[in-house]
Formats: structure tokens, sequence, C-alpha cells
């Protein structure tokens, strides 16, 4: 009996997504217990926050006041890029997509599976997270929305084994396919012909190709390599640009889906808290 | 009195176990990590084969998928297949020495493991490494160990009610 239903419902899930409000009504019963597990971690983050001594806390927020002049001043500039951009794209007779909202998710530092590169964070369906929605840190592309459950959502990086994410090469905008490898420091470029134009040191940008990911944010840097002239591919390598063993916190993105109108109206445009890196990717 | 009390142990244990599942486990240890659920499913069949039946292993299976966000329905299948041969043996696995259950216990991991495999590599053809088996091993190793574990927890409220 249990053998027969669970095989129908491995067929029924395999299938199709029918089950989605099973799971959803399931993972209410269980999304408490991956908050239980963070608890601890999360505690101590907390604790070793708050024991902080005042001079350090003084010095964090002076580099960080810093930092903000630097990045507020490159924002003055990306507003006029922007600007410019829409005009010079309205002259191509060209449409371009602008603007993106980010929700700011913690990670849960719980571990599912392993061989799965599939991180949990504390954001859910609550927040209007959906699945397939880009995920980034500060440095670049960290995956994208796997399953969104009501409390929590999976997020499966670009290094997974099954994931695969369409790039460009910044310098020449050489379009081809990274495909995750199963190790947190690696992409595979498997697609790349061995006299394709890239050295080592490029940079890999998302192309805005297959429409899961917006234009423009980085990815990786191409590693070192040696061509063989009698192989068809090279097997070239990257290294992703984000930290994707080390931060806490993510960025879950809402691009614009409907294009920025040409000239008509320009300041519909709003360049809300968008990436800083997405000026020298508009060339 | 007595039912909510075994059930109220059965459940704590159950969840504890799915904690340690899905612990933050270091990047060493968590290769070895192994399913703790099974592992306390198959204590409590064992101990309380009247109570702990095949569907209580296929519900906790359901909740152990939503959980690590695996296909539905794969730690069921398993977890029920398991807990149907434990019931089956339950007399014989009580009068067995912790070596002769660890080997039962060894085969019912490595069911469960193969059955994972089959159903991912159903999915995507997925790669078998000799790392897929460790957490059998590991299984295997911890298991007299949370035996003598639950036992003490399970015996240990018996005897309070007893006294009283």
């Amino acid at each position: 009996m249990a053998v027969i239903s669970s095989i129908a419902l491995l067929v029924t899930e395999y299938r199709g997504s029918q089950l989605n409000a099973l799971r959803l009504s399931l993972s209410y019963v269980v999304d408490p217990l991956k908050y239980a597990v963070d608890l601890p971690s999360s505690l101590v983050n907390r604790a070793s926050e708050s024991l902080g001594s005042y001079a350090t806390l003084i010095k964090e927020n002076s580099d960080l006041r810093d930092e903000q002049l630097i990045r507020q001043t490159q924002l003055l500039k990306l507003e006029a890029l922007e600007k410019e951009n829409v005009r010079l794209r309205a002259l191509l007779e060209n449409s371009f997509k602008l603007g993106e909202q980010v929700l700011i998710a913690e990670l849960l530092s719980i571990n599912t599976v392993p061989y799965e590169h599939i991180l949990v964070v504390n954001k859910g369906t609550h927040f209007g997270v959906h699945p397939h929605q880009p995920v980034l840190d500060a440095n670049g592309v960290v995956g994208q929305v796997f399953r969104a459950l009501p409390l929590t959502s999976e997020i499966m990086l670009i290094t997974d084994p099954n994931h695969a994410i369409p790039v460009q090469i910044n310098r020449n905008g050489l379009l081809t396919i990274a495909v995750g490898s199963g190790q947190l420091n690696q992409l595979n470029l498997p697609f790349l012909p061995s006299n394709a134009d890239v050295r080592p040191g490029d940079l890999l940008i998302t192309s805005g190709l297959g429409g899961t990911f917006p234009q423009g944010y980085p990815v990786g840097v191409v590693d070192e390599f040696t061509t063989e002239p009698n192989k068809l591919s090279a097997g070239i390598t990257a290294t992703p640009k984000s930290l994707l063993d080390r931060n806490r916190e993510l960025m879950i993105i809402w691009s614009n889906s409907t294009p920025v109108p040409l000239i008509s109206k320009p300041n519909n445009t709003e360049p809300t808290t968008s990436n800083n890196t997405l000026a020298p990717a508009n060339e | 009195m007595n039912k909510t009390i075994w059930f109220c142990q059965v459940t704590l244990t159950v969840i504890v176990a799915m904690c340690l599942r899905i612990a933050p486990w270091s990047s060493s240890w968590e290769l070895f990590n192994p399913d703790w659920v099974l592992l306390t499913l198959i204590y409590w069949s064992i101990a309380l084969p009247e109570r702990v039946g095949i569907f209580h292993a296929w519900a906790v299976g359901l909740l152990t998928d939503v959980l690590t966000g695996q296909l539905f329905g794969q730690h069921a299948l398993a977890y029920s297949l398991v807990i149907y041969a434990c019931l089956k043996l339950h007399k014989r696995l009580r009068q067995y020495s912790f070596v002769q259950q660890g080997f039962f216990v060894f085969c019912g991991l490595l069911l469960s493991q193969l059955l994972f495999f089959f159903i991912k590599n159903l999915r995507n053809p997925a790669e078998l490494n000799a790392d897929f088996w460790l957490p059998v091993l590991a299984g295997t190793i911890c298991w007299p160990l949370l035996c003598v574990l639950l036992r003490c927890f399970h015996l240990s409220k018996q005897t309070d009610i007893e006294h009283r």
C-alpha cells in the first residue's frame, strides 16, 4: 500500500508539478525545523556582534561610511550612464531593460543533501519569491531560486552540476554557456571551441539570453588554461566571482519584465538599488 | 495515558533526528552524515512494533522529502520498505547482538541508499562514487550508540510511569 502510493507520488512529481500544493502545506510542518537548526549559528553570530568592542564597532562604522560614500559617487555616475544608455538605445531603436528590485535574504545554515549545491534562505513565497528568480551577492551571480516554499526557499548555485547559465565574455561579447562543475570554485565552459578568443582573466557576465538572469552581472573569471591543438573543445574553466561558500546575505532579484519605453517616458525608469557593476556591461 | 507518552517520545526523537539530518556539519563529516531519521525509525519499529507501523514510516518519509527538498516519495518509499522488513523480523532482531543487528541495519541503509541513487539516476544520470556509500557505513557504526541512547530515553520514561 505504502509502496504503491510512494511510487505513485514519485511518478506524479516526476511528470509535472501537481503536487506543489501538498509540498507547500507539508513545508509548514517542517520549515520550523530548518529555523530551529539554524538557531545556534545565528545566535553565535548575534552574540559575537553584540560582544564586539566599542573600538572595533567605531572602526567598522567609519569603514562602512567611507565605502558608502565611494559607492554613492559611483552611483551618481551610473545614473547618468543609464540615461545616456537609454538615449543611445533609442537612437538604435532598441528596447532596454533597466531597474531591478531586490530582496535581501539570509542564508539558513543547514545542509540538506550532500553533492547538490542547494542553499536554503529565510525568505519564501510570503515575500513574493517565485521559482527561477536570479540570486546575487555583492560580487556576482550566485544562482537561481529552485523551489519557493512559504517560509523558506531553495537556491540552486551556479556550480551545481545540473545548472547552466548563459554568459558572455565581457571583453569581446563572445556568447557561451557556463555549466556547474560540482565544485564550489569552478565553472566549466564546455561549448567553447579551441580557437575561441578567450584569454585567462577574462570576465564572464550574464548575457541575458534565456530570460532568467538579467544582462550584465558578473559571473566568473576565466582560469589559466592550455590549449591542445588536436582537441576540438578546449576544456576551459572559470572561477565564480561570488563568494559561494562564505556569505550569509544574498539578494533575490525581480527583474523588470517590461522593457523601458524608448525616449517617450525616460522618467519612468527607476534606477533603484541596482548593482554598481551594471555600468561597464552596457557598452 | 501511555499512548500519549510513547507518541511524544517517538515524535521527539524523530524531530531530533530530522534536525541532525540537516544540521550544518563540517564538510568532511557531511560526507559521513548517516540517515538519522531511518535509524530512529528502525529502533522504534523494533521496540514498539505494535505502535509504529509502515504508515508512520511513510509519513515521516514524506516529511523528510519536503525537508531535504528531494523528489516527493523517495524517502517515503525507502522508509516504508525498510520498516516493513523490521516489523516482519522484529522478534528475531530483538534477540540479536549488536553486531548482528548492525548487519541488518547495514542492509536496510544500503537498500534505502540504493533506492535514492536509483531515483536520482532516473531523473538525471549521475555518476556513482565511493563517497556515496559512506553514510551507510557511518550509520552502521552509529547504530549501537543510538540504540543505547534511545533505549535509555525510552525506558526512563516508562519506569517513571510505573513508579507513579
